[in-house]
Formats: C-alpha cells, sequence, structure tokens
C-alpha cells in the first residue's frame, strides 16, 4: 500500500463522510504530517480531495479559469459555476450574488434557515436599506419624466439628492 | 512585537486552566470568520491579492487594543516547527499552517486572542477561555470586530450575513466549541449514547485526537454546526445548556463510577500512574491514555487538585512539534517517545502515588474530600 501523494509506504488511512460521501485516502506518515491528517480539529478531507490551499495537491488554479461549460461567470472575480461545482467554495462576496440561484440547492439543509439573523456591521443596514430605496425613487423618476409629470420629478430629484448626500463616502 | 520564544515560554491560563473551573469542560472557544468586501477571497486571490488584502488586515488588526505588544508574523517567515507548535496550541489552524505567502497570524499576549490573517477566509478570530464561558469569549472577540469594522468594510448581505469563503459558515460566521473530559462516560459506556443526542440536535461532535467517536485522552468537542438563521445568542446559549448538560452527566458518572466499583477506578489510575513514572518510550497514544487518568483521579480526589494543571500542561508538551521545540531539534518518532517519556517523568517526578481513600467505601470519613497526599 503506497501513500496516494507520494511513492512512501502508506500508514496513515483515512475515510471521511465529503458531501454524503465516502472518501478514502491513504497517506506516509510525512505526507500525513504535512496535510495535517493527524489533527482533526484543523482538518478537512474535503479540502484535500479540492485543493483548498494545501501546497502538495494543486487543482486549485492560481489564475482565474477559463470558462469551461457552466456559463454563469462572476464578474468581478472570474469565478465559475464549475469551479462552484467543484469546490464548493465562492470566489468573492459578489459571488454571492452572481451564483444566488444555485445557492439555494447548496444551503439546502446546511443551516437553521437561509435568513441572516444577528449581528450586523454597524452602519452597513442602513447602507443597504438606502441603496434599495435609491433604486426605487430613480426607477420612478424614469416613469414621471417618461410620462411628463415633471411636477412629481421635481420632488423625486430632490428627495434622491437628499439620499445622496448621505451616501457612503468611500465609494 | 513579541517574539516567537516569549510567546510560548509559559502556558496560557487557559492551557491550564488558571482561576476557572476545567475539570470536565477545559476550554471555551469562539471563532468569527470575516471577509474584505472589495478582496477575492484567499483561495481564489492571486500571490499579489493576496499581499494585497494582507497589506489592509495586518495593520488594522495590530492596531487593536489588546493586541498591543502582541505577536505578529508571516507564516512563510516561521519554520515548520514554530508552525506546528502554534497549531498544537490551538492559536493557528492545520489549514493556516500550510498556507504560506500572504499569509499572517497576529496572536495576543496571554494567547487569549488569536487572529489568523488570510487563512480560509480574510479574517479568522479567535478566543479561548478556560472552563465553561463562550459568552464572555464571544463578548470579547465581538468588541474585536466592532473596533475591526471601523478600520475594514467586511463582506455582509443583508440576507445571507457575513459571507464567507465557504457557505457553511454564513451568516454569523460564528464558530463555538467547547473542549470536554470525559473519562466517566467512556468508562460507564454511556459516551456514544450522549454523543448521539448532542448530535441529533444538529451539533458536532469530534474526539480531539481521533475521527468519529474514538478518541485520545477522552477528550472530546463540541461545537455547532449551523451558522446562518440563528442568532450569535441563540446560538452560544444553546451549546451552553448541551455542554452544561454533558459536563453534568460526566460529573454523575464519575461518581457512580467511585461508588459501584471504586477497585476499577483506583487499578485504572494506580495504573496509568504507575505507567508515566516509569516509562522510558511512550507514544503520544500510550501517554495520553494515562494521562487522562491521572486527571480524573485528580478530580476524584487520589491527587491533589494541582495535579490537574500538571496534566494540563503536560497534555500540551508532549504533543510532537513541543518536543522538538523543546530538543531544538528535528526528532524521530523514537527520540520523541524517549523524551515525552522524560518529560512526563521529570515533571511528576515529585508527584505521591495516589491516595486511594476516595475509594475505601466502609470509611467514615468521606467528608474528608482533601488527601493529604503521602499515603
Amino acid at each position: 500500500m503506497v501513500c496516494d501523494f507520494c511513492d512512501k509506504k502508506a500508514s496513515v488511512f483515512l475515510t471521511q463522510l465529503v458531501d454524503g460521501q465516502m472518501k478514502k485516502v491513504r497517506l506516509c506518515e510525512s505526507c500525513a504530517k504535512e496535510r495535517g491528517v493527524t489533527d482533526p480539529t484543523g482538518f478537512s478531507l474535503a479540502d484535500m480531495l479540492l485543493g483548498g490551499g494545501t501546497p502538495g495537491a494543486k487543482p486549485n488554479p492560481q489564475q482565474p479559469a477559463v470558462i469551461s461549460g457552466g456559463g454563469k461567470q462572476c464578474p468581478t472575480c472570474g469565478f465559475t459555476l464549475d469551479d462552484l461545482r467543484r469546490v464548493r467554495r465562492f470566489g468573492c462576496a459578489d459571488c454571492y450574488t452572481v451564483f444566488r440561484d444555485e445557492l439555494g440547492n447548496i444551503l439546502r439543509g446546511m443551516h437553521k434557515s437561509p435568513h441572516h439573523v444577528g449581528k450586523v456591521p454597524k452602519g452597513q443596514m442602513e447602507q443597504h436599506v438606502r441603496t434599495q430605496r435609491l433604486e426605487e425613487l430613480r426607477t420612478r423618476l424614469d416613469q414621471a419624466v417618461t410620462s411628463e409629470n415633471y411636477e412629481e420629478a421635481a420632488g423625486l430629484r430632490d428627495e434622491i439628492r437628499q439620499l445622496e448626500l448621505f451616501a457612503d463616502p468611500q465609494p | 512585537m513579541m517574539r516567537f520564544s516569549t510567546l510560548l515560554k509559559y502556558p496560557a491560563d487557559w492551557m491550564v486552566g488558571a482561576n476557572a473551573d476545567n475539570s470536565v469542560v477545559l476550554t471555551s472557544r469562539i471563532r468569527l470568520a470575516r471577509n474584505l468586501r472589495r478582496a477575492p477571497f484567499p483561495g481564489w486571490a492571486t500571490r499579489d491579492q493576496r499581499s494585497a488584502a494582507l497589506e489592509v488586515l495586518r495593520p488594522a488588526v495590530e492596531a487593536l487594543a489588546p493586541m498591543k505588544d502582541g505577536f505578529s508574523q508571516e507564516l512563510v517567515d516561521l519554520n515548520s516547527v514554530q508552525k506546528q507548535v502554534l497549531v498544537e496550541r490551538h492559536l493557528i489552524s492545520r489549514e493556516h499552517a500550510a498556507r504560506g505567502d500572504g499569509s499572517a497570524a497576529v496572536i495576543e499576549r496571554r494567547q487569549t486572542f488569536s487572529l489568523m490573517l488570510n487563512e480560509e477566509d480574510h479574517l479568522r478570530m479567535q478566543a479561548i477561555r478556560p472552563g465553561l464561558e463562550l459568552r464572555s469569549a464571544y463578548e470579547a472577540l465581538a468588541a474585536l470586530d466592532d473596533e475591526l469594522e471601523k478600520s475594514l468594510e467586511f463582506a455582509f448581505d443583508p440576507q445571507l450575513g457575513y459571507l464567507t469563503t465557504c457557505p457553511t459558515n454564513l451568516g454569523t460566521g460564528l464558530r463555538a466549541s467547547a473542549m470536554l473530559h470525559l473519562p466517566g462516560l467512556v468508562l460507564s459506556d454511556q459516551i456514544g449514547q450522549v454523543l448521539q443526542a448532542v448530535n441529533k440536535i444538529g451539533l458536532a461532535v469530534r474526539g480531539l485526537y481521533g475521527e468519529g467517536t474514538e478518541s485520545l485522552g477522552n477528550l472530546y468537542q463540541i461545537s455547532n454546526q449551523s451558522t446562518l438563521g440563528e442568532s450569535e445568542d441563540t446560538i452560544i446559549r444553546r451549546l451552553e445548556r448541551v455542554i452544561s448538560q454533558v459536563a453534568g452527566h460526566e460529573r454523575n458518572a464519575r461518581a457512580k463510577l467511585l461508588e459501584d466499583d471504586p477497585d476499577m477506578v483506583a487499578d485504572k489510575i494506580g495504573r496509568a500512574y504507575g505507567v508515566l513514572r516509569h516509562a522510558w518510550i511512550i507514544d503520544s497514544k500510550e501517554a495520553l491514555t494515562h494521562l487522562s487518568l491521572l486527571r480524573l483521579g485528580s478530580d476524584l480526589g487520589f491527587f491533589g487538585h494541582e495535579t490537574m494543571q500538571l496534566c494540563d500542561a503536560l497534555l500540551m508538551d508532549i504533543q510532537p512539534a513541543h518536543l522538538q521545540l523543546h530538543s531544538g531539534r528535528k526528532l524521530t518518532p523514537e527520540e520523541r517517545d524517549s523524551i515525552r517519556a522524560e518529560i512526563i517523568r521529570s515533571r511528576l517526578h515529585s508527584l505521591p502515588p495516589p491516595d486511594i481513600r476516595p475509594t475505601t467505601r466502609n470509611g467514615e470519613n468521606t467528608n474528608n474530600p482533601e488527601p493529604s497526599g503521602d499515603a
């Protein structure tokens, strides 16, 4: 029995449930140590199989990937749907918007509910509410202008300016 | 900034249960995951992007009041033994230790807070306390988080909460866990049942040094799995309730063992004492098994209470990287086993043999819980 990562004799045998599937890996002592297999507090077989940051096994590309099927891609970081399916992790904060549809499936059964309850960074909630309100006002402004309702448009424009004054100073 | 050797000179209070009841719940740990709003997550970022994120994170973290005079190092500047020692002390994760470029660890002087920069998430911050202290640990860490929010913009979504690399951490980004010593439940064969019940209510249980229900040193870790859809308060409250219950079961099991089968208990503890005092070659598994019994013996009054601290310090110090750091060189597994035995013998050198009085059932003076220690 040889190690899955080098040709030395395997002495560590690991079985773990990853995404509901039984995965087995054989390692020699030095590979096991290097990969942190002997410490279950910080080790996940998924990371090793999926290459989540371990230096040896490298399915994880350094460069944002080429699109291979899947289609969808995050415009901010280049993460694709295929990447998501492969590593079950996300590339950046914007990925959560891009892949919102797929997230539903991933989250099923994972957490208590798919809606956050708990701490909110100070200021960010207000900012979010403001952004939504601005969007709504802008849509209504467009409609008012199209229908030549200039009195309403003027009022909306003033309200938008007011809100923009409070907008986050750092873009 | 603090040097590595200074950081590790003394065990942290939480490691030896100073000023806390840690006879069943050794430590409480809170971890929060946070990411920068505008940088790709570390696992996906290029080397340059990771360095750029570090340049934003590190000054903010080092400026935190508790980190004054703390330890701050990029992982590439530490050698593999040093990194491994930090892992064994639970100050950084295995995964973090395996990362190189652009990752750093910032650790508070007394090792009660440690922050990992560019781990799986941009920021993994953790607070550790001795005993069952999840709430106070969370409050302390939340204060650091509040402070950081003033200078860093974290990735947050009103519906999904704090955004993390892995969706298993979404929402609160909170992992609360406690390490428990459960020899009573193991010896009385109730451990499977208890752990299954804990698992059923959606909490994760793992042996500290082994997978599944098999654990070394009778050490188990209980933590929350769900991070989204419940507030930090709810998560911590449930966890504290469950852990208190498990600890209660453990205390009952210990008392009952002593009552029902005092000879068996005395035999186990006596043998553990004998092996640890006289072994010349001992691997970690055997050492952990016996130290666990010695620790139990200390709680049951076979040894003075200070023996528990001795055991807890040893649990940390006999791990492979700690041994190598101690010896100042790389050791073969055989050398480790000899040095491990040597360290244990020297630390237990003045420990008197177990006082078997707690097991003498007919003795009327059971109202004397403090053994004199020189039986």
